[in-house]
């Protein structure tokens, strides 16, 4: 019976290959939504981990409390021997100490005045630690000169460089606040230019040597912000929770300058946004389910009605009306699986595209201050094609269910009758 | 004296309609005898349908007794009357019905794979339907690619494949030319004679009265007359 009733779906096109048309739309849209969903989230975690927030941070109790506005002055200092301590004690997570802190450049002209000054901002990582620079991508990032390799070198954002019409290796002049309030100012030479594809650090920021930064505000041994990267560079909220539990019943008290772990989540409503893509994600798989379901529903209705001569003929032939309705289901689950495996399919080609080429959302972003990546890729995940497929089957297998209730609202004499019409 | 195949007593059926009902059917008594060849007629309206309906076990009497190859019509429940359809009671209709997706082989093979009859055998009754009403050379063929006769004929090897004790034919001639009326009516005679398979037709073409056995009248839902042909 059931090559029987394949044979009849494979030859009748209205039902087979419109409905699989539909549902190869909506699962190559879905999948494909959600593989690029997906991806910006990723690249929304991945970037802030790079240069926000880490998989996890260890700040002061004060810093914590204002940590959007980055006060270094409520960063650590002399901490050397506390940072050693607390790399025994997560062996497993690779950290790097960080500051960030804002000043304003000075350009002076060729006799040394002042020719023009702007806020930048600035980031110091430990140089020596090659691990250090791979983990903010410097060397991708790079666009003209090098990597700072003496003291009292720095890297300018490419955008700010060629607005300021400077030239590598020529000399500028940060002027700030040390980490007491006292007037800092210190000359640097500029070694390379770079662009991280994120708008908001390349519109003016400049990445220093750590101990430059601490020597020229009055840090010594210290940081702002220790990072923390779990081994594999995938965020995973569990493991970093567990970690940030530990630490901070081990190390963490009232004293503002208590040492105090925060996961990624815990900052720049990282959490919100993720559990905001999730729930964002499941709407669309319902939505889909929904569209589609209605869809397949109304296709199948106006199939069930040009067929009730056939299911007069057969409950004529001593079919059940039960059993007829369960043939219904096989075919809209049969169209679902098919619908489904070429729209996954093909998504997953264009998936594969964009998880090469990826999209280029610069012209989007560059006027935010998002932590999202310029070219978003598409994640190709087994798991995403699977999100895509499951609406998919069940929305065939709803839309058959809500077309087939006909049969049992109506009476099979009168379906009988509806042969002669 | 010959065993009925069908025994109806004070038949009625009452459609409800806004006007308190419409009586198809009233007070009707009939015996229908194994390997009858017979006409229900009458003018449109009259029951014919609605009594085939009743005996093919589609629809339920509002009131009497029927009983039809020794099962109370209204004490069967769905799954009882679906197999009492299934296993003996074939059905020929006006517009054949054919499913236009699938071959004239195909078509034909319906009802064994309802029965779950297995492959081989139902091969075999399958092409021996097709013998007897001669379109074995048409069984590839979709209904859209045979002529009105040949698709009735399909039709009433659909009707026969599973070897039926009884046959419901509503208007089986109503679309069908005058040489091929005669053919359909001819094949499905030699069936009746062949296999003892009792057909009851509902029509008014007066070319299958005239090859009826007995024919009964209906007017209003009532018995009007009820002829058997001597001789036949």
């Amino acid at each position: 019976m059931f090559l029987f009733v394949l044979k009849g779906l494979l030859r009748d096109r209205s039902r087979s290959f419109f409905p699989v048309l539909i549902v190869t739309a909506g699962v190559l849209v879905t999948v494909f939504l959600i593989a690029f969903m997906s991806g910006y989230m990723e690249s929304m975690v991945r970037q802030n981990a790079r240069f926000d927030t880490g998989h996890l941070k260890i700040v002061t109790n004060a810093y914590a409390e204002k940590l959007s506005q980055k006060p270094y002055d409520l960063g650590f200092i002399e901490t050397e021997a506390e940072f050693q301590q607390w790399q025994e004690d997560f062996p497993s997570i690779r950290w790097t100490p960080r500051i960030y802190f804002g000043a304003l450049m000075d350009v002076p002209d060729a006799e040394g005045n002042t020719l023009e000054q702007g806020d930048v901002f600035g980031m110091a990582i430990d140089f020596s630690d090659p691990s250090a620079v791979s983990d903010i991508h410097l060397s991708e990032a790079l666009v003209q000169g090098r990597i700072p390799e003496a003291a009292g070198e720095i890297l300018l954002s490419e955008e700010l460089f060629s607005k300021l019409q400077l030239e590598l290796d020529s000399t500028v002049t940060l002027l700030g606040s040390t980490l007491y309030g006292a007037m800092s100012f210190r000359n640097y030479i500029i070694s390379g230019t770079v662009s991280f594809g994120v708008h908001a650090l390349d519109r003016g920021g400049i990445v220093t040597d750590i101990e430059d930064a601490r020597a020229f505000l009055d840090m010594p041994g210290g940081a702002s912000e220790y990072f923390g990267f779990l081994p594999l560079g995938v965020y995973d909220d569990d493991a970093v929770q567990e970690i940030k539990q530990e630490f901070n019943a081990k190390y963490n008290d009232e004293d503002d300058f208590s040492p105090q772990m925060l996961a990624l989540t815990d900052q720049n409503d990282m959490g919100f946004m993720l559990r905001y893509m999730g729930f964002a994600l499941g709407l669309i798989t319902v939505v889909f389910i929904l569209i589609i379901g209605i869809v397949l529903w109304n296709a199948g209705l106006l199939n069930s009605i040009r067929r009730y001569g056939e299911f007069g003929l057969r409950l004529a032939m001593g079919e059940r009306k039960h059993h007829l309705y369960n043939w219904l289901i096989v075919e809209g689950l049969a169209i679902g699986v098919l619908g489904s495996l070429i729209g996954a399919a093909l998504g997953m080609g264009v998936i594969q595209y964009f998880h090469v080429h990826g999209f280029d959302f610069g012209v989007f972003t560059k006027d935010t201050s998002m932590m999202v990546e310029n070219i978003i890729y598409t994640n190709l995940e087994l798991k995403n094609l699977l999100l895509g497929i499951i609406p998919g089957l069940v929305s065939t297998v709803l839309g058959a269910m809500l077309a087939g209730i006909g049969i049992f609202h109506r009476n099979t004499a009168k379906l009988f009758k509806e042969l002669e019409t | 004296m010959t065993e009925s195949l069908v025994k109806i007593r004070n038949l009625s059926k009452l459609y409800p309609t806004g006007g308190g009902g419409f009586l198809a059917l009233s007070e009707l008594d009939l015996d229908i005898p194994k390997g009858a060849f017979m006409g229900l007629v009458g003018p449109s309206g009259s029951g014919k349908t609605t009594l085939l309906n009743i005996i093919g076990t589609l629809d339920n009497q509002t009131g009497g007794e029927i009983e039809v190859l020794g099962h109370k019509v209204d004490t069967l429940d769905a799954k009882q009357s679906a197999a009492l359809r299934a296993q003996k009671i074939g059905f020929i209709f006006q517009s054949y019905n054919l499913l236009p997706v699938y071959t004239v082989y195909e078509n034909v093979e319906l009802p064994l794979l309802l029965l779950k009859m297995p492959r081989a055998e139902r091969h075999e009754a399958v092409m021996q339907a097709l013998k007897w009403v001669g379109i074995t050379d048409k069984r590839k063929s979709r209904p859209n690619q045979l002529s009105g006769g040949e698709g009735q004929r399909v039709s009433i090897a659909r009707a026969m494949v599973k070897r039926p004790l009884l046959v419901l034919a509503d208007e089986p001639t109503a679309n069908l030319d005058t040489e091929n009326s005669y053919n359909i009516l001819d094949t499905m005679l030699q069936i009746n004679k062949d296999t003892g398979t009792t057909f009851i037709f509902a029509t008014h073409d007066q070319k299958v009265i005239d090859y009826m056995q007995r024919v009964v009248t209906l007017i209003d839902g009532k018995k009007a007359k009820d002829d058997l042909k001597t001789g036949s």
